[in-house]
This record gives C-alpha cells, structure tokens and sequence, in this order.
C-alpha cells in the first residue's frame, strides 16, 4: 500500500492471496510483481532481521551485564561490513556472487577472533572481550575506510550497504537469514535459565550449576550467527538490538524466559514499521528520483528515531542498568 | 529424602568435607599455604582470623571456585575441580559476601534459581521445586515481599534471600562467607540461628565469621587462620585463648565467658602503654606474641595483684591486669562473673557462700594473698557485717587501688563504722576506673619503689599526668598514712 507506487489495499490482499495459489485473483501484472517480489519480501527481511539483531542483543546485554552492549559489540557488524566492502569494492579480488556470503564469513570470522583474543587459559573475562571488540572494530573501520576510497565506481554501493539497506530484498536473503535465525534464537531461547542465573555474577552462576565458561562461548557463538545473518543480508542496521531490548527490559522486566522472545518479536515489528518510514514516497519523491531509490536507507531511520527515544528514557532515568 | 515429621524441612544427608594440605597463590603471593581441615558430616564450622588471613581463599578453595596450586579439597568424597558445575552445585551451596544483585527480578525469582542445579533444560519448574521454594521463603521469613525486586529490598532482606537460594538448592554442604558481615545484631543472630537449623536438618556448614564471640556462640568448631595457615583447630573454648589471639590477631584480648550465653566472649585491649618502644617487635614475633603491658617490679619479679570487689568491675580489673602478664588473685567473691573470670585467667580465688560469713581459714587466705600482693585493688566490693573482717585485712595492704564504678551506697550493708573503714581505705587509694587500672597499677608500683624516701612518696611519678588524665591520685600518697 505504502511506497512509491501506491497499490490499494484490496489489490494488495488479493496479489498476496495469489501467492497462496489456491485463489487467482485478477491483479495488474505490475502491481502482482511489485506485491508479490518487491515489497512481501522487503517487509519479511526486515521482519527476520528485526528479529535476530533484537534477540541477539537482548544477550549480548545480559552477558555482558552492560547496558551498551549491542550485537556489534564484538565486532560482528564491523567484520560483516569489511567483508561486504570488499566484496563490493574489489569485486575481482573478492569474487563472490552474493554480497551475503563474505559479509557473513566477515561477521562470524571477526567475532571468532575477539574471542580467541579475549580468551586466556579456558577463561573469557567479559571486561577483556569488551575492550578486544573496541580494538578489533577500530582496526577494521580503517580496513573499511582504505577499501572505500579505492572503489570508485563502487563506492556508492557500499556506502549504501554500510548504512543498513532492505531496498533491494528477495526471496533469496530472506531464504538466507530466516532457518539461520530461527535456529539461532531456538537455541538462545532453550538457555534462558542460565542467562538469568548469569545476571547474579559468573561465580555465583557457577554455584548454581551453570557452566560459565561454556555457556558464555555458546550465547556468544550463537548471538554472533544470528547477527551475521541479519547484517549480512541488511548491512550495518543500528539501535534495534540496542534499544528494543532495553525497551521490553522496561515492560516485561529482566527475565530472559519472557524478555528474549517478547524482544525478538518487538524487533521484527519495530523494524517493519521503520522500513516502511523510510520507503514512503514522501521521503523519496521531494529529491525528483526515479521510483525504487533508496534515498532513507532504513538504518538511518531506526537511527533517527531509536536515538532520541534513547535518550528520553535516559534522562527519564529509566534505564540505567539491566 | 524424606519428610520429617516435625518440620517442614526436608532431610538431607550432611556431607564431609576434606582439605588436605592445599595451598593457595595468586601471582606470587601466597594466600594459603599447607591448609589441612576436616569436617565432619552434619558439624558447623566456623573460620576466625584476622583480615587477609585466607579465610574466604579458603572457602572459595572448598567450594571449587578456586583451583589448589596443590593438595586436594573434596566434598562427599568427590573432587569438585573434577565434575561439572551441575554436579558440584548439587554437592555445595554458597552463600557469598556479597552478590550483584542490580536488576529487578522479584525476590521469588532469585530463590528459584537455587533449583536450576535439580532441573532439566526445558522442564518448567515441578510442584517439588515449587514447594521447596515456597519453604525458603518461609524459613527466612521473605514470603512477605517474594514478589518484591530484588534490587529494592534492604541490605539484611537481600541477604536473606540469598539464603533462601541456598536452601532451595539443597546441598549436603554450605558454605557461608561472612554471612553476618553487614546485619544488625537481631538479624546476625537470626541468620546464623538459621544455619544451625539448616545443619540440624542434615547439612555440613563452613562460615568465615569475623565477629568472634558469635562464631563461639554457633559453631561446633572454629578453624583459627593466620597468615595463610591454620594457627588452631578445635571447639571454640580451646581455639580461643589469649595465646591463639595474639598469635593470629596480634591482639591483647581476654577472653571470658559470657555470663548469658556461656560461650566465649572476647574483648580486646589496648595493646601497651609503651607500645611505641616496641613497635617493630610485632613484625619480628619472636616471642610468643608482641607487645603487652609488662609491668615489672622488684627486678624482673612478677608482679603481683590481688583484686577485692564484685560484677563486671572486678572482672574487667582482672583481664586488665592478666592481659598485661601480672600474676593475680581474687576474693573473696561469691560465685558469678568474678569466679569464672577468674577461673578463665587461671587466677587463685577465694570464692565464698553467699550471705555466708567469712571462715577462718578464708580469712587467713585474704590475709596472705593480701600480704603477698604488690598491689591490692578494691573494685566494688560488697561491704556487709559479715564481711567487715576484709576491710580489716585490707587496712594491712598497701599499696592500694581503687576502681570502684557503683557507688557505696549500693552495696553497703553494715554500719557506720563499716562506711567510715572504706572511707579510710579509698582515702589513702589511687583512684581510678577499671580502664586504666594498669596505668594506676604502675603509678602506685613506681611510687613504692621511690618509696624508700618518704619525703617525696607525696608526688606521683609522670605516668599518671602523661598517659592517662582519668587516673586521679588522691592527695595522701599510698605509703603516706599508716
């Protein structure tokens, strides 16, 4: 309904009842194209998306008891947009036919290595991973930068998909991101329990029967994947697993049983609601471009309007801890 | 597990536990070194000693948290380094200084966790686990804010409910480090009472617990830690002696018993008059403990003391008087506080029947120890017909102290003539108060010595004037009326 091309909603039910294959309702070829292959895909990617940055932040706080924390916190986005950005700059060197693949290696490859950093004798201080994430991000946002002022032509490209893009969704990255996060946040989801015990302190976790070091490799691993899966087919989208958790931590308290799939939901609607700002035609038409130009890539919505709301309820002092 | 018929508790089967010569190092301190503790299934034992001595390195040793450099901690008989944490937390269960408790799950919640070692991944809490939740609550006494943020309960309520977590984990052994530390009086006592209950009902306890005469009070044993090693072992009555104190503590510290509980009670004293000269003596500890008053006399001779007089005045004049090495005597006292601080300080003491006049041989005994004392010290002594002989005795002693806190009035139950005796004999006294006893002992002592020249007997040596302004000399000198 809402876009550049403007469909009316009945048009809209009837192109996705098509999809069904059970009814064949008479809709314009184009409006079935732009329905069934432009925008039903766009807004489940943002839903997926939404989805697994949400859940993967939720942990990512509480593992590291710190109400910073968001999945890029170790790296994971940095190391998907260096592999995005050379896929992208260097498409020769770096030859692959999706963007998703290196970005997702990029992502995986940086968070692995954080770890393997931050690890000394079978022990992960949480403090050391921060602070090796912050170098390591440092160091590959300069990687980013020389790739970006030696890609000429594809430089917008990358610019664009740095800045968190659902403009140019299929099928294909939603088949992509969507059984990678669905195992994802299952498998977070069955860890609920010892995410909880996690908040009292790793001793005391210990003493209750939780095997720190163990599940804090998994929650990382797993919230690291899902991540990865979410920016590698949607760029660099910020504030969604920072504030949505923070959010739902608001409403429905810390217990991670509820918190997690409460935020991981939330992050699914929040992030279809922003796609959907940032393709409103009114946005794209005052700058007289061409239909589809993804003049407000969405990351730069959920930025402008995850940041103030942040910071009312900081003021508010609403959040201050977990 | 069954149910007890008189209790809700469930019963549990207390578990040894065994540290066999382990020791300790972070980096290249060591914090324990060749620690070796036994205790028995169903025991609580309770680890004293001064800060930094390894009491909680101990505990955190115990219960697996800490990897021995060498030497073996087992609990059951199992190597908690060797199994899981599942496995562990189902064996021990600790109760810690302090825990981060800043985000807002509800009381119930936080209590609950102490079942994740009994549960299976996806299985929701079972009435079992429920009920044993709702039976911590009750026994802490948190049911009434279960549902209450952890965050926004007081220090001694949080405390509580990590007590409650402890006992819905339901461990054979439990660890408690300095589970007194931040309580008010009522709420320390309510917690370790709930220990001991917690160890009736089957469970082997090890507390760090600084505040000694509540470690006396509640533990079966107390392990004495100094300086990464174990200085005693035993039952408190035998751990905490002023050798073992002065030696962990470097403390100059009596111990009596308690007159309500029974159970030892320690106190403290200043360490010397003349600590100053020996300061560095404490860091050497070649002898058996560092300084104390040592009141000397007659060239080396122990100095003697014989005190006269009633209730905690006489037994704080005595500990004063032993922690500085006097050889002491007392009576005649009936039996109470004075018998058994004396009996404590190995002190020889006339004990008479109550209302009972003095016998003769007990008068020739006050006689003696009157004759034989370098100082005398009356510290409110009942003065009654039956007893108006003591006064004659005393009007024999010289040099004499008083330290009386109660006034005459309270405690004189004779006549006139009686009044007027102890008029006469706290004329001719130094008068001072139980506190600073020593400091008056010495004055009167220095006074004698110089004594041989009469003439000057009248002025009382510097120590009065320097160190003590409570020390009030009377304007007859000790040796002055006769």
């Amino acid at each position: 309904m809402l876009g550049p091309v403007r469909i009316d909603p009945v048009t809209v039910s009837k192109a996705v009842l098509n999809l069904t294959g059970v009814v064949a309702y008479d809709v314009p070829s184009a409006h079935q194209t732009i329905v069934a292959d432009v925008r039903l895909p766009r807004i489940a990617l943002a839903a997926v998306v939404g989805f697994a940055l949400a859940a993967a932040g939720t942990v990512m706080q509480g593992f590291f008891r710190n109400p910073l924390a968001d999945p890029s916190i170790i790296g994971v986005s940095t190391g998907a947009a260096a592999g995005a950005v050379a896929a992208i700059a260097f498409p020769t060197v770096v030859p692959f036919s999706s963007v998703h693949v290196p970005a997702f290696i990029g992502a995986v490859g940086t968070a692995f290595l954080v770890y393997a950093i931050a690890t000394e004798g079978g022990r992960t201080p949480v403090a050391t991973l921060l602070l090796a994430g912050v170098a390591i991000q440092a160091f590959l946002g300069a990687l980013i930068s020389y790739m970006l002022v030696h890609s000429g032509e594809n430089l917008r490209e990358a610019v664009v998909w740095m800045m968190g893009h659902l403009h140019r969704s299929s099928w294909s990255d939603v088949t992509f991101a969507l059984p990678v996060t669905i195992l994802g946040v299952s498998v977070l989801c069955a860890y609920t329990r010892e995410m909880n015990v996690l908040l009292l302190g790793e001793e005391d976790a210990h003493h209750l029967g939780v095997d720190v070091e163990r599940t804090k490799l998994l929650l990382l691993a797993v919230a690291s994947i899902v991540t990865a899966a979410g920016v590698a087919v949607a760029g660099v989208i910020g504030f969604v697993g920072l504030i949505v958790p923070h959010i739902l931590r608001l409403i429905v308290g810390p217990d991670h049983r509820i918190l997690l799939p409460t935020s991981a939901l939330a992050g699914a609607s929040f992030l279809v609601a922003a796609d959907t700002i940032a393709r409103l035609d009114s946005l794209a038409f005052p700058f007289g471009l061409e239909v589809g130009t993804p003049i407000v890539p969405v990351g730069i919505v959920t930025a402008v309007l995850g940041a103030p709301f942040f910071l009312y309820l900081l003021t508010k002092r609403e959040v201050h801890e977990l | 597990m069954t149910e007890t018929p008189s209790t809700d508790a469930r019963t549990l089967e207390p578990a040894p536990i065994a540290v066999d010569s382990v020791s300790v190092s972070f980096g290249d301190i060591s914090v324990l070194e060749d620690v070796s503790v036994t205790v028995d299934p169903g025991e609580f034992v309770g680890l004293v000693g001064p800060n930094g001595a390894g009491k909680t390195t101990l505990l955190r040793t115990i219960s697996g948290t800490l990897e021995p450099d060498s030497g073996s901690v087992s609990v059951d008989g199992v190597d908690l380094q060797a199994v899981s944490s599942k496995a562990s937390s189902r064996l021990v269960a600790v109760v810690p200084q302090d825990t981060t408790l800043s985000f807002s799950f509800p009381v119930a919640d936080v209590v609950e966790m102490g079942r994740h070692p009994h549960r299976s991944r996806f299985s929701p809490p079972s009435r079992d686990d429920r009920e044993i939740v709702e039976q911590a609550l009750e026994r802490t006494r948190t049911a009434d804010f279960a549902d209450r943020p952890i965050d926004e309960v007081s220090g001694g309520q949080r405390q509580r409910v990590v007590m409650a977590r402890a006992i819905a984990q339901e461990t054979p052994a439990l660890l408690l480090d300095e589970p007194t530390a931040s309580l008010d009086i009522n709420h320390a006592i309510e917690t370790l009472e709930l220990v001991r209950e917690l160890v009736a009902d089957g469970r082997t306890a090890v507390a760090a617990i600084h505040d000694l005469d509540l470690a006396a009070r509640y533990c079966d044993r107390l392990v004495m830690l100094a300086d990464g090693g174990v200085r005693a072992v035993g039952p408190p009555s035998a751990v905490l002696t002023r050798e073992a104190l002065a030696d962990a503590f470097d403390a100059n510290a009596t111990v009596v018993p308690n007159p309500v509980t029974g159970t030892e009670t320690v106190t403290a004293l200043p360490n010397a008059v003349d600590s100053a000269v020996d300061s560095h003596e404490a860091a050497d500890r070649n002898g058996d403990r560092a300084e104390t008053v040592r009141l000397e006399h007659d060239g080396g001779r122990e100095t003697h003391a014989h005190v006269v007089g009633t209730g905690t005045t006489a037994a704080g004049t005595l500990a004063r008087l032993a922690a500085a090495d006097l050889s002491i005597s007392a009576g005649p006292v009936t039996h109470g506080v004075v018998t058994e601080t004396a009996a404590r300080l190995e002190a020889e003491t006339i004990t008479v029947d109550p209302h009972t006049p003095l016998s003769d041989s007990q008068r020739r005994a006050l006689e003696d120890a009157v004759g034989d004392a370098d100082v005398t010290i009356l510290a409110d002594p009942v003065v009654s017909s039956g007893n108006e002989c003591v006064l004659a005795a005393l009007e024999s002693a010289s040099p004499l102290v008083v330290t009386d806190r109660q006034p005459l009035e309270g405690r004189l139950f004779a006549g006139e003539t009686a009044r007027a005796r102890y008029d006469r004999l706290r004329r001719r006294a130094l008068e001072t108060s139980p506190e600073t006893v020593l400091e008056a002992v010495q004055c009167v002592l220095d006074g004698d010595e110089s004594g041989s020249d009469r003439d000057e007997a009248g002025v009382t040596p510097g120590l009065a004037e320097s160190e003590s302004e409570s020390v009030r000399t009377s304007p007859n000198s000790p040796l002055s009326t006769d």
